[in-house]
């Protein structure tokens, strides 16, 4: 595998629940050192294509690689050495310390006990530094507001090496500021650690300002991939949000709402 | 984890001195100094016979009985990832109770059966117990929610105890007189040579509860992300499952329904540690677990107090107040 290819590729993939197909053919790329945002509007299957890419859903058809391997011929084992995941959500966590949370991500390297090593206290300490979690580390979870719950959660799967990274809406219920924190924190990962780096998300404007590539999921016609660039002034992004009663300024990509 | 492992020595040298303590006090107190005689020079001393053959036996059941009922509240409250969930209160105890009322009422019906009395009643709890989990985990799956699982464990406790009161009505007095007594609950009447039956399947199932701290620790921020981390969830949920149906099923069989201790002790080790890591948190909760069973044997025993007391009702006057402190600091554990 070539450092310059695609970490993760989909071949004919089709997603969807069961018998309900939500989105078919999809051949997409993530280039390593890339951050890559995924954009669509509600129930169109964003969710849905990330877990079946995080191995949590079996896709209807097709196949995915990760460097190159059939994620479905990989054991979890060593799938979760590859792919590290964030899903929406706080978790329910009581009584765990940030430090001990970061450190589950080194679950996929320890031995059966889960005992830590010098190497996997290196890189929670490393982790923790990428994502801005430092000053939480002796915090209890529970005690941090969304945000920082946030960067913890991407700090746990940073710690698990991988990679690739994928995350679900890690942007949701978080203000401004934190949502424009939390990207700028995942390009840095994608640009400073070479990995391809996928996050579906709501916020049009951080997505096309700050990361490199868009892969824009429209009804009825498939997926659409490029830069943001080429997003904005192909129109593309109108189209996918057309009759949503939003309109999106070709030029510099911002919105306006239609009354 | 740093420095707190010391935690688990303060535990194990807190349940010595409850045991150490346990076999001194009774009818006749005895000095420690002849406890310690008796335990490890026996022979000659004076008080071997309290020691070893009346006050022994009670303690290892209680040391058994606690940690076994602690592990299993633990399990059980991390796979389901609720703070309320417990051996009692989802209704394990009163499946283990009907299998044993099984046995115990409906005696005619084993009469023929060459199979000791004792393994009757842990097979017949164990089934009941792990029956029991196997139907709030199906239903778990179905409803998702908290509080209608514990609502439905409940109700499946109800109605175990329905059964059992049916059977009562229709057994003979001296069995019912026994089951009444073993209803109770308790941790005395278990002779040296029956200690087995107790002692190895609880041993057992803490010895393959401790090989699962690895995933249940990943299973604490939510199934999918342990699944992302290399965890076979569905496995470890059904061998979880087994053991803690494996270790409040013997308990109960031989001790009764206990009340509380599984539920509040993972939560009183929680408050120690302030930590939820099960590689600190299942040995804390073992080790806590048959100490605190120790004290409210002590309790029991009218240490203290002069009076006897039944076991649940000390098991509960100690065990509420947890589960209200629990229940009031709703925060520690994050909402979905």
């Amino acid at each position: 595998m070539s450092a310059f290819g695609p970490l993760m590729q989909t071949e004919e993939l089709s997603v969807g629940h069961g018998r309900t197909l939500l989105v078919s053919n999809i051949n997409m790329e993530l280039p390593a050192g890339s951050l890559t945002a995924l954009l669509g509007i509600n129930g169109i299957g964003k969710s849905t294509l990330l877990r079946t890419l995080a191995g949590l859903h079996l896709p209807l058809k097709g196949r995915m690689l990760v460097e190159g391997e059939n994620v479905h011929e990989l054991s979890a084992m060593e799938r979760a050495r590859r792919i590290a995941v964030v899903l929406t959500g706080r978790p329910r966590t009581g009584m765990l310390d940030v430090e001990t949370l970061v450190a589950l991500g080194r679950q996929p390297w320890t031995d059966r006990w889960g005992r830590t090593t010098a190497a996997d206290r290196e890189a929670v300490e490393q982790a923790l530094e990428r994502s801005g979690a430092m000053h939480l580390r002796d915090r209890q979870v529970a005690t941090c507001s969304d945000g920082e719950v946030q960067k913890v959660l991407i700090a746990r799967a940073l710690a698990q090496a991988t990679p690739v990274l994928l995350l679900d809406e890690p942007t949701a219920f978080l203000d401004l500021p934190n949502r424009a924190d939390i990207v700028r924190v995942l390009r840095s990962i994608a640009h400073g650690s070479n990995k391809a780096v996928f996050f579906s998300t709501h916020d049009l404007q951080l997505a096309l300002d700050l990361s490199d590539r868009v892969v824009l999921m429209r009804s009825g016609e498939g997926l659409w991939q490029g830069t943001s660039a080429e997003a904005m002034h192909s129109g593309e992004l109108g189209r996918a949000f057309s009759g949503s009663g939003v309109s999106i300024d070709p030029l510099t990509g911002t919105h306006r709402f239609l009354p | 984890m740093r420095g707190k492992g010391w935690w688990l020595v303060g535990f194990a040298a807190f349940g010595v001195l409850m045991a150490l303590l346990g076999l001194a006090t009774g009818s006749v107190n005895i000095p420690l100094r002849d406890v310690w005689h008796s335990l490890f020079q026996a022979g000659s001393g004076t008080y071997d016979v309290i020691v070893l053959q009346v006050r022994l036996p009670g303690i290892i059941t209680a040391i058994a009985a606690g940690a076994g009922l602690a592990a299993a509240g633990l399990l059980m409250q991390t796979i389901f990832l609720n703070p309320l969930a417990g051996p009692g209160v989802l209704g394990l105890t009163g499946g283990a109770s009907l299998g044993v009322a099984l046995v115990m009422l409906a005696q005619p019906l084993w009469a023929t059966t060459p199979l000791p009395q004792d393994l009757l009643i842990t097979v017949a709890a164990l089934a009941g117990a792990i029956a029991v989990l196997l139907l709030i985990t199906f239903a778990d799956r179905r409803v998702g929610d908290g509080i209608t699982l514990l609502i439905l464990g409940l109700m499946v406790g109800y109605l175990c105890t329905a059964l059992v009161s049916v059977l009562q009505a229709s057994s003979e007095a001296r069995a019912l007189k026994s089951f009444v007594l073993w209803g109770m609950g308790s941790f005395a009447g278990m002779e040296l040579s029956r200690l087995p039956w107790i002692v190895v399947p609880v041993a057992i199932g803490l010895v393959l509860a401790l090989t699962l701290v690895k995933p249940l620790n990943a299973m604490l921020i939510g199934d999918d992300h342990a699944r992302t981390m290399g965890v076979d969830v569905d496995r470890v949920r059904r061998r979880s499952i087994w053991i803690a149906g494996l270790l409040a099923g013997t308990v109960t069989a031989f001790c009764g329904p206990i009340a509380f201790l599984g539920l509040a002790v993972p939560h009183v080790g929680r408050a120690f540690l302030r930590s939820a890591d099960h590689r600190l948190l299942m040995p804390a909760t073992i080790l806590l677990g048959a100490a605190l069973a120790l004290v409210c044997d002590l309790i029991v025993r009218g240490a203290w107090t002069g009076v006897m007391l039944p076991l649940n009702a000390v098991t509960s006057l100690l065990g509420v107040p947890v589960v209200l402190w629990v229940l009031l600091s709703g925060k520690r554990w994050a909402k979905r």
